[in-house]
């Protein structure tokens, strides 16, 4: 028996809330005494795959042929389902997200497994297998237990430190047979943002509304995004208003983010745009209008103009590097 | 074609949270329901398909008697005639299974759904549908257009989108731009009530249960920074809240 952790590969390199999973996925190993082992699938080389040591595995099997490139949801959930099955792994886990819901959905489907998403502690072992889970965006927590033999979990982003060694792993191929329905449907085109780290994965966010008046406007914000090496986001007007691409857009209808910092500019706070948000570790709000709900949901705040306040804020990170 | 639309019913975002029983159930009382706003985007361009190229729409819910006012309101906005599978649905693999065993009965072209419910935010409905059924299934999808028996589709991936082409049946998973949200009008409503609504028992059993609910710890106070002196910020994220 093993737990098998599905780490995702993007461009080339394992995410770092796959390695939160691996190292979460290390811990359930030891509560429940089984071997670890975690599962890549797509392209990578090995020195960028052996950092799961780091995180606790001591093996990571990858899954690497040509029809395998590309993010494929059939074709990978028959990979995970398949690694489960010759592993014997009844404990499947995960970083949540929309790749890898897609895909353990799939083999929670092929495998009967009871699956649990944003799950933010350890399961706890007293009386079954229970675990915790965020709900009503962040609003909550509900305790559930999975009564199923396989079982698959999506744990949140930020759930958990964890602590860094320097052991590498060992990487083994892993083939496995594809289904004929996978390649049924077929990628035409990729249009994608490079070189800026996705929303899901970002710790630091700076995000805008529609208090910043026109696309036009954007450079301060992009500005101290620059400076922090911060991810930009937006409210979803501003998307809808095509000021921003629609992947920027976070909340109850576009991404939910946890990053370790999130600075809102022109943003009411709508309890829409919350969901989204909540998660965030640290919240600063900087709004001209000082009865703005989203103060009630911040740590730090600035009554002030954006296009005044942003600026002072680049230059004191500039100051610092 | 014929098309199956799977929407859930969940809280109004703004819905206070409560629980009550010793916190073991989520208090209902005063929560206004409201179709996923996800399953919302998949109901509006169902029902765009569906007067583009003919054929049939289906609505399809899991869910005790209190969603009949949700189901109404999908007929009120296009669909022809609605299924209820009568059980809490509390566990994704339980209402996957529904879904797939009356998918399987109507063999339908397209099966569309919302990328995610906005209470538990599982998105893994969709995903476990097309594994039961053996189609494959997508989500979550921004644009879709049928041609023949192929449908074109893009796809939010992270930081992008992705162009795919797929035959059908297919089961996806929706969200916006994919349609404008779509509000009832008087007719609508009116023949809503006529529509058919058929009301069937389970199949299979929950592999999850819910066995207690707890709340977060409150927010602490917001610490406010004059904006003459916004620099000072950065400092307290360094120093204070170590988050830079
Ligand atoms: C079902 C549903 C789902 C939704 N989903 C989402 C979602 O996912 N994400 C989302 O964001 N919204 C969502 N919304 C919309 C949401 O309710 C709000 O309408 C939206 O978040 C408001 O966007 P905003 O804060 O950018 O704009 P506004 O509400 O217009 O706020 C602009 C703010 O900017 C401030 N401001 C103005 N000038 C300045 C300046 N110079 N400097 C600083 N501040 C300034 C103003 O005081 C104001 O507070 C949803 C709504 C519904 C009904
Ligand atoms: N109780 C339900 N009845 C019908 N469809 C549902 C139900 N729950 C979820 N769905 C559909 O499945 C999608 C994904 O839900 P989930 O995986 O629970 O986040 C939703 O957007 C709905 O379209």
């Amino acid at each position: 028996m093993s737990v098998l952790v599905y780490a995702e590969i993007a461009e080339g390199t394992l995410k770092n809330t796959s390695l939160e999973a691996i190292y979460y996925g290390s811990k359930v190993a030891e509560q429940t005494s089984q071997s670890l082992l975690v599962l890549a699938i797509g392209k990578a080389e090995n020195t960028a795959l052996e950092i799961a040591g780091n995180y606790g595995a001591s093996k990571v099997l990858h899954a690497n042929s040509s029809n395998l490139e590309v993010a494929n949801i059939v074709a990978y959930s028959d990979v995970l389902t398949q690694a489960a099955e010759k592993f014997d792994s009844k404990i499947i886990i995960t970083a949540k997200s929309s790749l890898a819901d897609a895909v353990t959905a799939r083999t929670a489907g092929a495998l009967q497994a009871g699956v649990v998403g944003n799950v933010t502690e350890l399961p706890d072992l007293s009386n079954g297998f229970t675990v915790t889970r965020s709900i009503f965006t962040g609003k909550a927590f509900a305790q559930t237990s999975i009564n199923s033999d396989v079982k698959i979990l999506g744990l949140k982003k930020n759930a958990i430190s964890p602590e860094v060694s320097d052991v590498k792993a060992t990487i083994e191929s892993f083939n496995a047979e594809i289904s004929e329905g996978a390649m049924n449907a077929k990628v035409v085109d990729t249009i994608k943002a490079t070189g800026v780290v996705p929303l899901p994965e970002a710790d630091l966010v700076v995000s805008g509304g529609r208090g910043l008046k026109g696309p036009e406007h954007w450079q301060p914000l992009l500005d101290l995004a620059d400076a922090l090496g911060a991810s930009t986001a937006c409210s979803k007007p501003v998307s809808d208003l095509d000021w921003r691409p629609h992947h920027e857009h976070v909340g109850q209808t576009g991404v939910k983010i946890a990053p370790n910092l999130y600075i809102a500019c022109g943003i009411s706070g709508a309890i829409q745009h919350l969901a989204g948000v909540n998660s965030s570790k640290v919240i600063v709000v900087i709004n001209t209008d000082p009865e703005a709900p989203f103060f009630k949901a911040a740590d730090y705040g600035i009554v002030g103009d954006a296009f005044e306040v942003l600026p002072k804020l680049t230059a004191a990170v500039k100051a610092l590097n | 074609m014929k098309i199956l639309v799977c929407i859930s019913s969940v809280p109004d975002t703004t819905a206070k949270i409560s629980f009550s029983d010793n916190n073991t159930s989520f208090n209902k009382e005063g929560v206004a329901l409201i179709i996923g706003p996800y399953d919302d985007y998949a109901l509006a361009r169902a029902v765009e398909l569906k007067e583009e190229s003919g054929g049939t729409l289906t609505v399809l819910n899991v869910g005790t008697s209190e969603t009949e006012p949700q189901i109404r309101k999908a007929l009120a906005i296009g669909a022809d005639d609605a299924i209820r599978v009568d059980a809490e649905p509390t566990d994704s693999f339980f209402v996957a299974e529904q879904i797939a065993h009356i998918a399987k009965e109507g063999n339908y072209d397209l099966i569309m759904m919302g990328r995610e419910t906005t209470d538990y935010n599982s998105g893994v409905v969709h995903g476990i549908v097309g594994q039961i059924l053996g189609i494959p299934s997508l989500s979550p999808v921004m644009e879709l257009t049928i041609e023949g028996n192929t449908a074109k589709i893009s796809r939010e991936i992270e930081g992008g989108k992705e162009k795919l082409e797929a035959s059908l049946p297919l089961v996806l998973g929706c969200q916006e731009p994919i349609a404008e949200w779509k509000i009832a009008n008087m007719r609508g409503i009116m023949s809503a009530r006529k529509k058919p609504l058929n009301v069937v028992p389970p199949v299979g059993e929950a592999l999850t249960s819910v066995t207690n609910y707890s709340m977060p710890p409150e927010k602490g106070a917001c610490k406010m920074i004059p904006a003459e002196e916004a620099e000072a910020l950065i400092e307290l994220l360094r120093k204070e809240a170590k988050v830079i």
